[in-house]
């Protein structure tokens, strides 16, 4: 077995009073596709904002490519360059072009040249069908295409590992296909995903492996067959019967 | 993302007045769009006439009317007056820029986290305390007189520098937290996802933050530089000879105020077009929130 992509371990996370993390294990291969699914308030979020060092851990360690980046005295913005974060809101810059949202990390972190950079973007702007949005601001975009922009943007660091935040959740669902489709394929490419999502649908056909988060721990995982068909857990059953009874499944 | 609505703005906070309710700005007849006018123009009529009847009916009315609005005074004075100016809008524009510069830099300052930048916060903050507590007239005796007074080799003692000097200190205090509150108008989510590119905190203050902040307050910042532009008269109290030290030698000149009544206009005519063009760009920000990242 190789080294994995990413290994966690006993990863606690509070604010204040609020214990959100308690104790997370988990370890993600190369290529492979995690989806975590839970009820809101799980501690899905919080869990990748962590991974990203966006949230200070309390207790635990965070191993990406068998470098722990939760150490004292870790560069987190070189650890930040080999894990993108997608956001449920986008957050794409509003005051920049679609090109300069894509092009502003991988110029001044990266430092590639203007011109390499634009190449960069725009080939992946192509590849996923933005080709011509690439001088639109992000306010003449649909949520669909924001979001597209926004998996773009991320990509375009080349990172070995990418964390996407439900990022469907504040899409019309008639926009919701066309950003899974991009995923989808990021997933046929071989990147490594880790997925918080309410989409059970995609998450059964995608995922090499679903985590059941409960009450900030890993309460059950599995390869989707059984965790959408045979879960071990009450807590699974319950939440899974919820999410049929919501016509979500 | 806004109201797209056909709703009339007035109505929203309760100042249905054109129009009547139920009725948004564009769909007003013709009719009564003509009458509307002409209400406001006869009101505006009647107000005015009644002030100045009252007065011009005031028993010392003709005195007054000497010593203000002298005609032949007002015509000579004003071309030196205008000459005057020149010092004024050379004050407010050089220490206009350092003001720019210096309050986003205070700002900043005021808004570094963790324990390490606690001495830089802490001399922001009080700075910012400092120099809005001490009335403006103050610090520019103060500087203007002391400093030079203190008799350092090399220290200029020119009346104008320590005029900028002060200005900039006062208004730096003031600008500052126009850029503060502009800072912090923009949602953390943009410095997450900033920072999630391995942008340095810097990086994403520069690249990020401060451009979305400086379009929010372009506004506010246009009304502080309106108050400066008048503040500049201030810098006579140390001799320097701008519009208003130039006015009072005049008005000793020919014993009659009118000049300072010239003053009055001249202020008017350059401040009215700015102050149109920050309520236009009012209204524009609130048409279209492009900074509407949440």
């Amino acid at each position: 077995m190789t080294r994995p992509a990413l290994h966690l371990e006993g990863v606690h996370k509070s604010f204040g009073a609020l214990e959100v993390l308690r104790g997370i294990d988990l370890e993600v291969a190369e290529h492979e596709v995690v989806c975590l699914i839970g009820s809101s308030g799980s501690g899905k979020s919080t869990l990748l904002r962590c991974i990203n060092l966006l949230e200070p851990i309390d207790a635990g360690r965070i191993v990406v490519e068998g470098d722990e980046i939760t150490a004292r005295g870790v560069d987190v913005n070189r650890i930040r360059r080999r894990i993108g974060i997608v956001f449920q809101a986008f957050n794409l810059f509003p005051h920049m072009s679609v090109l300069a949202n894509v092009t502003l990390a991988p110029r001044k972190v990266l430092g590639l040249s203007r011109d390499e950079a634009e190449a960069r973007a725009t080939e992946l702007l192509e590849r996923f069908g933005l080709a011509d949005k690439r001088l639109a601001y992000p306010d003449r975009l649909s949520g669909g295409q924001q979001q597209r922009v926004a998996i773009v943007r991320a990509l375009a660091m080349q990172p070995d590992l990418i964390l996407l935040d439900e990022v469907t959740s504040a899409l019309d669902p008639e926009l919701v296909a066309e950003v899974l489709n991009v995923i989808r394929e990021l997933a046929a490419g071989g990147m490594t995903m880790i997925i918080a999502t309410h989409e059970m649908g995609f998450a059964r056909d995608i995922a090499n492996r679903v985590c059941f988060l409960d009450a900030g721990q890993i309460l059950e995982e599995g390869p989707p067959a059984e965790m959408f068909s045979a879960p071990r857990e009450e807590r699974t059953r319950q939440f899974l019967q919820r999410v049929i009874d919501a016509g979500r499944l | 993302m806004g109201f797209g609505g056909p709703i009339d703005r007035g109505e929203l906070i309760g100042l249905a007045g054109r129009g009547g309710p139920r009725r948004s700005r564009r769909r007003v007849p013709p009719g009564e769009a003509v009458r509307s006018t002409v209400t406001a123009l006869v009101s505006t009529v009647v107000v005015f006439g009644l002030i100045v009847v009252v007065v011009t009916s005031a028993p010392n009315w003709p005195e007054v009317q000497k010593a203000f609005f002298d005609g032949a005074i007002f015509a000579r004075s004003l071309p030196k007056l205008i000459d005057a100016f020149g010092t004024n809008v050379a004050l407010f524009l050089i220490a206009e820029a350092f003001i720019l510069g210096l309050g986003l830099v205070i700002a900043i300052f005021r808004g570094l986290p963790g324990p390490v930048f606690f001495p830089v916060r802490l001399l922001a903050t009080v700075y910012v305390d400092l120099f809005r507590a001490v009335p403006g007239i103050l610090i520019i005796y103060l500087l203007g007189f002391g400093i030079p007074g203190l008799g350092i080799a090399g220290v200029p003692n020119d009346v104008f520098f320590w005029g900028v000097v002060a200005l900039v200190l006062v208004y730096s205090a003031y600008v500052s937290e126009v850029y503060r509150a502009g800072i912090e108008s923009v949602h953390w989510s943009q410095e997450a996802a900033a920072r999630s590119l391995g942008l340095n905190r810097l990086q994403a203050l520069r690249y990020v933050i401060v451009p979305q902040a400086v379009r929010r307050v372009i506004p506010p910042l246009l009304n502080d530089f309106i108050g400066l532009q008048k503040d500049t008269v201030l810098v006579s109290v140390i001799g320097l000879v701008e519009i208003f030290r130039e006015g009072q030698i005049l008005k000793s000149a020919t014993f009659n105020f009118t000049p300072l009544l010239a003053i009055a206009l001249i202020f008017v005519v350059i401040t009215i077009p700015l102050a149109r063009l920050t309520d236009w760009l009012v209204a524009r920000d609130r048409g279209s929130q492009l900074g509407g990242a949440r």
